[in-house]
């Protein structure tokens, strides 16, 4: 084995390596990218049922409800023009409230979105960035409000 | 004025390392004994400033003054003393302050410690250490000073993030730094050997320790940190591949690569440049683990306050320390050429299929991280990248590494016979084999992959062990003479041993978690839940006061067959003065698996939302983590490492063959 040969192996060897890795990168990518929408963003594009996404905006005033089960939770997320119907099944943060910002993890299920997480965040003031954003986009951003 | 005494030795300490990295570089230059000796001094004297420096923090909060914003800001008077002393390091200014005291702190160990090594590399080593400990001092003293006053003094503080008092949480920062920071010094080795532009198997052998006390201890970090989430965050994940943790956990991959390549360049003076861009490449991500949770571009629980400055400055001492120390390399390390030729099939051929996995890994973890950013920075979709990323990208990339360490040390180094080593570990193979059959007829073919995940931990776990039955051939000579090897083996040995056992059971740990079952419902006093076999009395709540918080404490009978077996307390928690509330689970393990139950929600009749959870295995995950660290920590208090036996040693060591 000659010290040529040797090299030779380590290189062959590290760039299949490194081609299975990108395609492994390249097809989760393809798959499991999770995009963010905003309210109006599910009504504008056809987002396809079953796929994992995230919404994001604000909890919609009076919209909160607990079903019969006492676990399950309903609530609507909107941007100030659109609204998406969330159900949850679970205990949600300490700080998720009618009017405060949220972010859902989830897939949508014929027009409502089944959440499979919630996040709010620990802080009052705290807005996540994605919300802040799609407030901006549908218009109905306050400088007032609460600043990320 | 106690205050100022600290802000004081701050700036000298600044000063110090100053000094500490233009003199000892100069005097190894010229070969000049003395100025290479400031650098000893220096080291140890800013550990000391350092030191005092956060002493005076320390003693700041736990007298509760409040005329410093630091302390305003994340401290209460009537918060427990643990919390207080903890609360230095849970905001973004005192756990700065608590990277450079550790980074004096690896800076004086190798000034102390380092009696054995060649002068002029210490000289270089120790004025590394004080470039870096420049850059953190300045963006201390200029960015987050703990120090500052503010007049008039409020009457008490702000208090600390409920989240975070908690004393599983309180020491996971220092783990965590340790390893970081730990690594800055294989970083400065491998530095100052490209300036010096010779790596040998000396160099390998001062290298590791380090590299091996690094690692232990983030190691242990990591683990703290995912058993604090498992155990607080109330639905029972131990990993979220959230962005904070990816970012300790790329040093950690790379850092493992590092340990692994630094025995091929002591053994057989093969992949120095390779460990020297291991080196470099495992403290790099350190900073960028660094500069992803300070900078404020993540949202997370670490991320304390987003001040644009403080992001700017870590970027830039990240592009001076990466950029600096890549271009280094590019210019040396072809003159560094390899010694020892090796076959594919071979120890050291493992070694490097280990490397090479292990840093695709990491390479994958860091595009997953870094993906989100990036596009987010161009103005792209904003999204985010999750659990089904990772589970396709990493986990095929672990699955080879899990196979390959059984077979690695049986292979003979330069040139190995595979067969032969398959053929030692016939026992493994059974094991694994019955493993899985018995999984998969007594679960019923269900979750498929996490049966092969324990085939593959059994695998690993009975793998290492015939490795080591192989080395006192135990069966195959009288048991006293097994015996007698068996205490005569070296204990980096045992290390290794323990280290890829603990592998396993983490590997078993993980793949367990496919059977774990869940049950969310909402209970009133006198009803039950029915988890895994087990049956949860709901008592009810009662109001409990804490030293800062009132908890609604759940008492919960737990019965199986018929038999109380364990009462369960989750809580609650309500801080009066933040307004929050906090979980506080109840756990009962038996080491085998975990009866995890969190309250949630109460509704106005008494009730409350319970979430149950049977997690079999789960508490292997940890304990893996503990055995990889105590394999680490064994095989460094081998007799190869002590300074007494280096030091003797050294006259070999320290003539190395020149133009190699």
């Amino acid at each position: 084995m000659t010290r040529k040969r040797k090299r030779l192996y380590i290189v062959l060897g590290g760039l299949a390596l490194l081609g299975v890795a990108t395609a492994l990168v390249l097809s989760a990518f393809q798959d499991n990218l999770v995009f963010f929408y905003s309210p109006s963003d599910i009504t504008a594009k056809n987002v396809p049922d079953g796929r994992s996404i995230r919404v994001g905006g604000l909890v919609e005033k009076n919209s909160v409800k607990r079903e019969s089960d006492g676990v399950t939770l309903d609530f609507r997320i909107s941007d100030g023009s659109q609204t998406v119907p969330v159900s949850y099944r679970g205990d949600v943060p300490d700080l998720f409230r009618e009017g405060q910002g949220v972010v859902a993890e989830g897939k949508l299920n014929k027009g409502t979105f089944i959440a499979s997480t919630v996040l709010a965040k620990h802080d009052e003031n705290y807005m996540p960035p994605e919300v802040v954003d799609a407030l901006k986009r549908s218009g109905h951003w306050q400088e007032t409000g609460p600043k990320p | 004025m106690i205050v100022e005494l600290g802000h004081f030795a701050l700036i000298l300490a600044a000063c110090l390392a100053l000094l500490q990295s233009i003199v000892p570089l100069y005097g190894a230059s010229k070969n000049h004994a003395g100025l290479m000796a400031v650098g000893q001094s220096a080291a140890v004297a800013q550990f000391v400033l350092i030191a005092l420096a956060f002493a005076v923090l320390v003693n700041a909060y736990v007298t509760s003054d409040f005329s410093v914003v630091n302390v305003v800001e994340n401290n209460h008077s009537a918060k427990p003393m643990l919390y207080k002393i903890t609360g230095v390091w849970s905001n973004h200014e005192g756990s700065m302050l608590l990277w450079v005291l550790i980074l004096s702190l690896f800076g004086a160990a190798v000034a102390l410690a380092g009696d054995n090594l060649p002068p002029g590399l210490r000289a270089r080593v120790l004025a590394i250490q004080g470039m870096i400990g420049v850059g953190f001092l300045t963006f201390i003293l200029f960015t987050s000073n703990p120090f500052l006053r503010v007049s008039p003094a409020p009457l008490d503080g702000q208090g600390m993030n409920p989240v975070l008092q908690d004393p599983g949480l309180a020491f996971h920062p220092p783990f965590l730094y340790l390893g970081y920071v730990g690594f800055s010094v294989t970083f400065s080795f491998a530095v100052a050997a490209l300036i010096e532009g010779r790596v040998d198997a000396a160099w390998a052998r001062w290298v590791r320790p380090w590299a091996l006390a690094a690692w232990c201890a983030l190691t242990i970090g990591i683990a703290m940190g995912s058993w604090w989430a498992y155990y607080t965050l109330g639905w029972g994940g131990w990993w979220f591949w959230d962005p904070v943790e990816n970012a300790s956990f790329m040093p950690w991959l790379v850092g493992t690569a590092l340990l692994h390549s630094a025995i091929v360049v002591e053994k057989r003076d093969a992949l120095k440049s390779w460990t020297i861009l291991l080196a470099i490449i495992t403290f790099s991500l350190s900073l960028v683990g660094t500069f992803l949770v300070r900078s404020g571009v993540l949202t997370s629980v670490h991320a304390f306050a987003v001040d644009p400055a403080r992001g700017a400055f870590i970027l830039v001492l990240l592009v001076l320390a990466i950029g600096g120390s890549l271009t280094l390399y590019a210019v040396r390390a072809p003159s560094m050429a390899g010694g020892g030729i090796f076959a594919p099939i071979s120890r050291e051929g493992a070694l490097v299929l280990n490397n090479v996995l292990l840093t695709t890994a990491a390479a994958t973890v860091f595009l997953g991280t870094l993906y989100p950013l990036f596009l987010d920075v161009v103005n792209g979709p904003k999204v985010s990248v999750g659990f089904p990323f990772f589970n396709r990208t990493f986990v095929p990339l672990m699955i080879p590494v899990a196979l390959a360490v059984a077979a690695g040390p049986l292979l003979a180094w330069k040139r190995g016979d595979l067969r032969a080593a398959l053929q030692r570990l016939w026992f493994a193979f059974f094991a694994t084999l019955a493993v899985v059959l018995i999984g998969l007829y007594l679960a019923g073919f269900k979750p498929v992959l996490a049966i092969l995940g324990l085939g593959l931990a059994t695998w690993v776990g009975f793998g290492s062990l015939c490795e080591w039955a192989e080395r006192v051939k135990l069966f195959r000579i009288p048991f006293g003479e097994s015996w007698r090897r068996a205490i005569h083996l070296p204990r980096a040995s045992y290390g290794m041993t323990i280290a890829h056992i603990g592998f396993a059971v983490s590997i078993a740990g993980i793949a367990a978690s496919a059977f774990e079952t869940e049950r969310i419902e909402l209970v009133h006093p006198g009803e039950t839940l029915q988890v895994a076999g087990f049956n949860l009395l709901f008592k009810g709540t009662e109001k409990v006061p804490g030293p800062n918080y009132i908890a609604d404490r759940a008492t919960i009978e737990v019965r199986q067959n018929g038999a109380t077996i364990a009462v369960l307390h989750p809580e609650r928690r309500f801080f009066t003065l933040q307004q929050m509330t906090t979980g506080v689970t109840a756990i009962r393990s038996n080491f085998m698996a975990d009866l995890y139950v969190a309250l949630g929600d109460p509704d106005d009749k008494g009730g409350a939302t319970l979430r149950a959870y049977w997690k079999p295995l789960v508490p292997w995950i940890w304990i893996g983590a503990v055995f990889m660290a105590l394999g680490g920590l064994l095989s460094l208090s081998d007799r190869r490492w002590r300074v007494g036996v280096a030091a003797r040693r050294r006259v070999p060591a320290a003539h190395p063959a020149p133009g190699e």
